[in-house]
């Protein structure tokens, strides 16, 4: 393995470079948006084979382009590019049309990198269950990059991209940053389009910036929210994007969700981070004081494993080999072609998926498991809206445990499935979420979650940047230094 | 033998003519070749969204108004979720338990008396693709090599209108059909043409003895396109029905397939299972929450309902003439021509519809006078008038100054050839066939080539057959 520190004699170290300072070499014309290209392409060829991180790359991404180049999920349609949702279903999908945020993306100068690995169809936590293979972490190739957005979050912590897209369901962003030493947010539900967004639970999905700084989180973000006339449960963002400036928290009232934070599971190394990370914070002048979610987190995980699912197993009838993508042939009718292509296509994990939201959803079944979900769902939202009467922000660690073995957890679903209890709650509240990594256990990254209430973005950016600057956690992971 | 009750509700689709589909902006263009009136949206492409149409959720408030619903202030979509290859998404996206019209109630005027229909609900969904089974008998799937999807219908506006089982005759349900049918042309939101599937019809049908309070097990008639043979289809079903209780058998719940181009053949029963379509709330959508001042202004802006304006003409022209009227659409240019009545309105119904002049270019007031001359001239003279009346500058003038042949010296000698050569009609006539003197007026006027005068000939036709 070759550490690869940019061009030869260039000064693009992709390992370091931040988006803001990259752009910084653009505009001072140290470099051009190809030569930046070029670097990040380099960069993936020296490492793609041992992480994994994307699917494909794009030779001529940066043609047309003035700006930085970004890696997208694989979820995200890109015209002409392949698409693949991490599936095989999707095998040789190439869209006709860009995905909102593509579009943004492109029209901000942005040039496309390539797509990255994630779990199928966004159901899982580690990226293991991507068709392709998994991706490993950059910090220890023997562990996870944690899912489903590992593809985007390993190559922004191994250099391979300045920025990336991820998407969130139940933690999707917010969990693999924790587990790779990035940040991500979760924006608030309907800030960013979903339009071109290969739909998992529609009702959960948001898509959102994966990058190494709180900064370069927010410019990523001006640059995909805001209303789109092709996604209906889009706003109007109510306050421009804030680039963070403020090095201080005075004012900020952080609550301290004590079942988010004392959950079973969650290692001592990580509580450690998180409680030294809160006296950061106190000491930049936050106040901090303890809140409850009892029944948020009690209900969080089985809720959002009945919504989910129900959402799931209708967005995926369309794969049916009827239109695109993988259409296998048995003798018999259009039935056996569903029954194969279905058969054939999808992996285990969106079987799975498939199978209970098609029992959840069933007649005689609907009121008892949907029905009630919904119902928990809203109760979910007013205990958090209740704790947001006396706190600004809402505090814990964004993963239980750092990242996990390769191959530790695939054999048990359940215990897949608790590496989302954190983040899970504020998912289905609606609310927005950003993980910074506060620190190391055992040598890996821990993340520390940060929610707001909607639409405080801005708030989370200022926390997130002071937090940032005073925990001084080195981002580049320590075999690559 | 007790008596028997037939019990019918209707479901009937109207495609709305939005220039637009429900949920993506390409055209609705039915005859283009296949698959190119398309996007991503309605091929249901990973990652796309639908948009609803404003247009539609308008129009379907309006027709919702004109029957008499109350307008949901917050409706939403869901999905109706089945596999089959029309059906893209794997899902349609309709409305369930929360629609946007809901109880309404219209009058339907009858011979007899006016009676009335709940309406359960109007709502708005999408329509499904059209496939095309290939190699099969008759375009059936079964036995076909292969099929054809074509996705230029898919996600076109269609409202549904669910009424209540209020209707006790196929004849009273024609006539709510045929009366709806117009209020939707009127309205200006659909085509409803039949035959190119833009209005289409599912019928429930049950019988139960006079006086039983519950409803019996009922069958579903599809596939209906015509308002005649939905009548007779109906009281096939009811006769199935009865006949099957009388001699001790059971309704069974199944749905009829009627094939429309063969109104002979036995109805299919449909193989289908009882399906479980898996509704939940269409999350992609947020709810439909409709303008009140919008709701309002509609309702303001609806014209006098073609219920209500069969019952007003009902009164000058008895039941008949004022539902022909109504429901061909020619009662506007009835009530402009000025005159007696019920002339008016035969001429108008009949004889000027057959001449196929456009109702609205017709001069009212000319046609007036043509129709009150209508004794006096020629026959000749008044068709000719009556093809004319939709021309530009119309005037009676000039076939009022025509003048019918009423000497009898001059009509005598044709009436007695006329009468000789038909000596079998006229010993017929005189057995008792009276139906036989249009006959005879007829081949006078041909005779004299339309320019007799109809009553004169009438007169001295049947004097001299009574000799």
């Amino acid at each position: 393995m070759g550490l690869n520190r940019g061009a030869e004699g260039s000064v693009i170290d992709t390992f370091r470079l931040t988006a803001e300072e990259a752009a910084g070499l653009l505009e001072r014309g140290e470099v051009t948006a190809t030569e930046l290209h070029r670097a990040y392409l380099d960069a993936a060829a020296a490492r793609n084979d041992e992480l994994n991180a994307y699917l494909c790359t794009v030779e001529d991404g940066a043609a047309g382009a003035s700006g930085l180049p970004i890696a997208f999920k694989d979820v995200v349609s890109t015209k002409g590019v392949e698409t693949t949702a991490g599936s095989k279903i999707l095998a040789g999908y190439r869209p006709v049309f860009d995905a909102t945020v593509a579009a943004r993306c492109k029209d901000a100068g942005l040039s496309l990198l390539g797509k990255t690995n994630m779990d199928e169809f966004a159901m899982g936590s580690s990226t293991e269950n991507s068709a392709y293979g998994p991706t490993h972490n950059p910090w220890d190739p023997t562990r996870v990059p944690g899912g489903s957005s590992g593809g985007s979050t390993a190559a922004v912590a191994a250099g391979l991209a300045p920025w990336a897209l991820g998407s969130d369901t139940g933690g999707s962003i917010k969990q693999p940053a924790a587990l790779c030493g990035v940040v991500g947010l979760r924006p608030t539900y309907g800030t960013v389009s979903r339009y071109g967004i290969v739909a998992f639970a529609s009702s959960l999905d948001q898509i959102g910036p994966v990058t190494k700084t709180v900064r370069d989180c927010a410019r990523l973000y001006e640059i995909i929210a805001g209303r789109d006339p092709c996604d209906t449960t889009t706003v109007e963002l109510p306050e421009p994007v804030a680039v963070p400036e403020a090095e201080d928290l005075k004012g900020v009232r952080i609550g301290v969700p004590k079942e988010l934070n004392e959950a079973e599971g969650i290692e001592p190394g990580v509580s450690e981070q998180v409680e030294r990370a809160l006296e950061t914070a106190r000491a930049l002048g936050a106040e901090i004081g303890e809140c409850r979610l009892p029944r948020s987190v009690e209900y969080g995980l089985p809720c959002y494993y009945l919504i989910a699912p129900s959402e799931a197993s209708s967005n995926l009838a369309r794969y049916d080999g009827v239109r695109y993508g993988l259409r296998s042939t048995p003798n018999g009718d259009v039935r056996a072609m569903y029954d194969r292509t279905r058969h054939d296509g999808f992996g285990d994990e969106p079987k799975r998926r498939i199978m209970l939201g098609t029992y959840a959803l069933s007649a005689g079944y609907y009121e008892a498991f949907y029905g009630q979900a919904q119902r928990v769902r809203t109760m979910i939202r007013d205990e958090h809206a209740a704790a947001f009467e006396q706190f600004d922000l809402l505090v814990s660690p964004t993963s239980p445990t750092v990242a996990f073995e390769l191959g530790a957890r695939t054999a048990n679903p359940l215990a897949m499935y608790a590496a989302d209890l954190l983040t899970i709650p504020s998912n289905l509240a609606g609310l927005p979420g950003l993980s910074i990594p506060c620190g190391l256990s055992e040598g890996l990254p821990v993340g520390l979650q940060l929610i707001g209430r909607q639409f405080s973005e801005n708030l989370l950016f200022r926390a997130g940047h002071a937090l940032e600057r005073a925990l001084d956690f080195d981002y580049v992971p320590e075999r690559y230094r | 033998m007790s008596a028997w009750e037939p019990v019918i509700g209707l479901e009937i689709h109207v495609h709305l003519k939005t220039r637009t589909k429900m949920f993506c902006r390409c055209p609705i263009a039915y005859f283009e070749p296949p698959n190119t009136q398309t996007c991503p949206v309605c091929l249901a492409m990973p990652g796309s969204l639908p948009v609803p149409n404003r247009k539609a959720v308008e129009w379907t408030i309006l027709l919702g108004l004109a029957l008499g619903c109350e307008i949901a202030p917050r409706a939403i979509f869901h999905r109706k979720n089945y596999f089959y290859p029309d059906n893209p998404k794997g899902y349609q996206i309709s409305q369930y338990d929360e629609p946007l019209c809901v109880d309404g109630r219209v009058v339907v005027p009858g011979s007899d008396g006016d009676s009335e229909v709940g309406i359960v609900r109007a709502h708005l969904e999408e329509d499904a693709a059209k496939t095309v089974h290939v190699g099969g008998a008759e375009g059936r799937i079964h036995g076909s090599e292969s099929s054809l999807v074509d996705f230029n219908r898919a996600g076109t506006p269609l409202v549904e209108i669910v009424t209540a089982p209020d209707i006790r005759s196929a004849e009273q349900a024609k006539r709510f059909l045929q009366v709806l049918r117009q209020m939707v042309v009127e309205l200006d939101i659909s085509d409803a043409e039949m035959e190119k599937g833009s209005m289409r019809f599912d019928v429930n049908v049950s019988v139960r003895e006079a006086g039983e309070s519950d409803f019996r097990t009922r069958t579903e008639l599809k596939n209906m396109n015509s308002f005649n043979f939905a009548a007779k289809g109906i009281e096939r079903e009811i006769r199935r029905q009865v006949e099957l209780y009388e001699s001790g058998g059971t309704v069974v719940q199944e749905t009829l397939h009627f094939d429309p181009g063969n109104e002979s053949a036995p109805p299919l029963r449909s193989k289908e299972e009882a399906q479980d379509y898996r509704y939940f709330p269409e999350p992609d959508l947020v709810p439909l929450e409709p303008d009140r001042e919008l709701v309002e202004r509609l309702r303001g802006g609806l014209p006098e309902l073609p219920w209500a304006r069969i019952r007003r003409l009902e009164a000058e022209i008895g039941f008949t003439l004022a539902e022909g009227l109504v429901t061909s659409g020619r009662d506007e240019l009835y009530s402009r021509v000025p005159g007696e009545r019920e002339a008016v309105a035969n001429v108008v119904m009949n004889e000027l519809a057959a001449t196929g002049v456009e109702p609205a270019d017709v001069n009212a007031e000319e046609l007036g006078k043509v129709i009150a001359a209508r004794a006096d001239i020629p026959r000749a003279a008044f068709a000719e008038a009556l093809a004319a009346s939709g021309d530009e500058g119309f005037s009676a003038e000039r076939y009022l100054a025509e003048s019918a042949i009423a000497d009898v010296s001059e009509l005598d000698p044709v009436i007695d050839r006329i009468l000789g050569q038909n000596q079998q009609q006229v010993e017929a006539y005189r057995g008792g066939k009276e139906g036989l003197l249009g006959f005879f007026v007829g081949q006078v006027m041909k005779e004299t080539g339309g320019k007799a005068n109809p009553k004169v000939v009438n007169e001295r036709v049947r004097e001299k057959l009574k000799a």
